[in-house]
């Protein structure tokens, strides 16, 4: 007995730790970001940080503005939900109701198949299919916004597959029925019962594409041209937030070194913003279900 | 006027043989119930009626089933048949949407747009299922905040809803307290001046006190149909006897 509860008493503790750790590491990230980020947004002000369209840092005197960069990660994020998020949900409407069970077993694992493939691999399928595309068929140099959103797009098609299948699997039989009984087609009684009754936990996927899209660096580097400008068109170069840190990082010191680290705090607001809507969502609909 | 009429009528899920030579004709503007013990065909055979069946895989019919004459189970449309002959199932499953849209999701299936002509058969149809009263004030909240019994209604006025000729109820008012149970009760006796009732109920005293014509099932065989008052008062066979009298199932 007594070895029992001492037993029990220590695999306690080791779950203790090793739930700790990973709140830990999320501690320590908030510290290191917001200590090294924040003094430099205090010296070159809120405003100009922000809201400033001119990254010079190596001009004297230097301007550190990063709302191209701020607007680039937006429209490329933007871009990337309005190709990937038709397709991804209507690729789960598809799996869940419609694939006949042979194909499944082959369209699943592609599709998970996609979440496994490492994004500089995205990139530099962007570079040698999309890019080229672009320039040849539709305007500008090729590396653009437009690429970016494409390989976003499929990048965050896994995500959005995959949840939003689940979200439709949970939806109970019994609204099928009933409209089908109503005298609805099975593509009306899919689509007016089905989807509409899983419309929190679809969005919750797609919430997660967005945190993928957003924090996406290594395809987007490679595809999105990196100019520091706010486009004009969807064929113009944008440079986004993740990408301007790992441009300049390696040769970045002082001042221009906290900037880079600053723009990773904003950043981590976006993705923060992004998870507590997350949970806004996920609460709303245990309340409802 | 027989609304409904049943040939020689197989079922098979596959191998099993769930139906055998069902012979029933079910007249019109009345009630007909199914009775018998779990497992002995009635629902399957409610279900044939609107083609739900369809939905299960490896089910088989053979024989004839025909409303108003036409085969069901020939050239038909099957979404016109499930307008025509509408279901009501066993556990209340109104969609996760408000009263209004609930009602209002037949007429919409069916090309009806007009805000004015859809606001009508809402209501309607919410008075001829006598659930208006309490649900007029709650038109666009949730119809999952509803009672179970209120559910059901709910039910019961969107199948109405799409102007049906007939109404299917499997075991409608099972998962439902008494009050609930005699609502529904009384608003079939109202129903059927205007449409076609056919239930599959677990409860015969329901039958005796609503149905007009009841038909005993048993291991996938109809055993005996009739005048509700003689099956239960004077059956011809010794299982329907047994069954009503309580001695099994």
């Amino acid at each position: 007995m007594r070895i029992n509860r001492i037993k029990e008493k220590a695999m306690q503790g080791v779950f203790f730790l090793t739930a700790i750790t990973s709140i830990a590491a999320v501690v320590l990230i908030c510290i290191f970001l917001f200590y090294n980020g924040i003094p430099a947004i205090a010296e070159i002000g809120i405003l100009d940080f922000v809201g400033g369209q001119k990254w010079a840092p190596t001009n004297e005197p230097a301007s550190y503005g990063i709302l191209c960069m701020i607007v680039g990660s937006v429209y490329v994020t933007a871009g990337a939900i309005i190709i990937g998020v038709p397709i991804g949900i209507l690729t789960a409407v598809f799996l869940a109701r419609f694939c006949p069970p042979a194909l499944y077993k082959i369209l699943k694992p592609a599709t998970e198949l996609l979440a496994g493939v490492p994004s500089i691999v995205y990139g530099f399928f962007g570079l040698m299919v999309i890019v080229p595309f672009i320039r040849d068929n539709i305007g500008g140099n090729g590396p653009s916004l437009l690429a970016a959103s494409i390989v976003l797009g499929i990048m965050i098609l896994p995500t959005i597959i995959g949840v939003s299948e689940s979200a439709i699997r949970a939806v109970p039989e019994s609204y099928y029925e009933g409209s089908l009984a109503l005298g609805a087609t099975r593509e009306r009684s899919v689509f007016k019962a089905i989807l509409p009754a899983s419309k929190s936990g679809i969005l919750a996927g797609v919430v997660l594409g967005i945190g993928r899209a957003i924090g996406e660096t290594m395809a987007v580097i490679l595809i999105a041209g990196n100019q520091v400008q706010i486009p004009s068109s969807i064929t113009d170069g944008v440079r986004t937030l993740t990408a301007n840190i790992v441009l300049e990082m390696g040769y970045s010191t002082g001042l221009h070194r906290q900037a880079l680290i600053a723009t990773g705090v904003v950043l981590f607001v976006f993705i923060l913003l992004i998870t507590l809507s997350m949970q806004a969502i996920k609460s709303r609909s245990e309340k409802n279900g | 006027m027989d609304k409904f009429t049943i040939k020689d009528m197989n079922l098979y899920y596959g191998k099993f043989h769930a139906l055998k030579g069902v012979n029933l004709n079910m007249p019109k503007n009345q009630i007909t119930a199914f009775i018998g013990p779990s497992g002995c065909g009635k629902s399957t055979l409610l279900k044939s009626l609107n083609r739900m069946n369809d939905l299960v895989e490896g089910c088989k019919i053979t024989g004839d089933i025909r409303l108003d004459g036409e085969d069901i189970y020939g050239n038909i449309d099957i979404n016109i048949l499930r307008k025509r002959v509408g279901m009501v199932f066993q556990k209340a499953n109104p969609f996760p949407m408000s009263v209004y849209d609930n009602i209002a999701y037949g007429p919409r299936t069916h090309g009806i747009k007009s805000k004015a002509k859809l606001d009508e058969i809402v209501e309607s149809s919410l008075k001829d299922a006598a659930i208006w009263d309490e649900l007029k004030d709650r038109l666009k909240k949730s119809a999952l905040g509803l009672s179970g019994g209120q559910q059901q209604r709910l039910c019961i006025a969107r199948a109405l809803a799409v102007k049906p000729e007939v109404l299917l109820m499997d075991e409608a008012t099972s998962a439902l307290d008494p009050i609930s149970t005699g609502k529904i009760e009384e608003l079939c006796l109202k129903l059927k001046n205007q449409y076609t009732i056919i239930m599959v109920t677990h409860n015969m005293q329901q039958a005796l006190r609503i149905a007009d014509n009841t038909a005993f099932f048993l291991l996938g065989k109809m055993i005996e149909y009739g005048n509700t008052d003689q099956i239960f008062s004077n059956p011809r066979e010794k299982e329907t006897e047994e069954y009503i009298t309580g001695r099994f199932g």
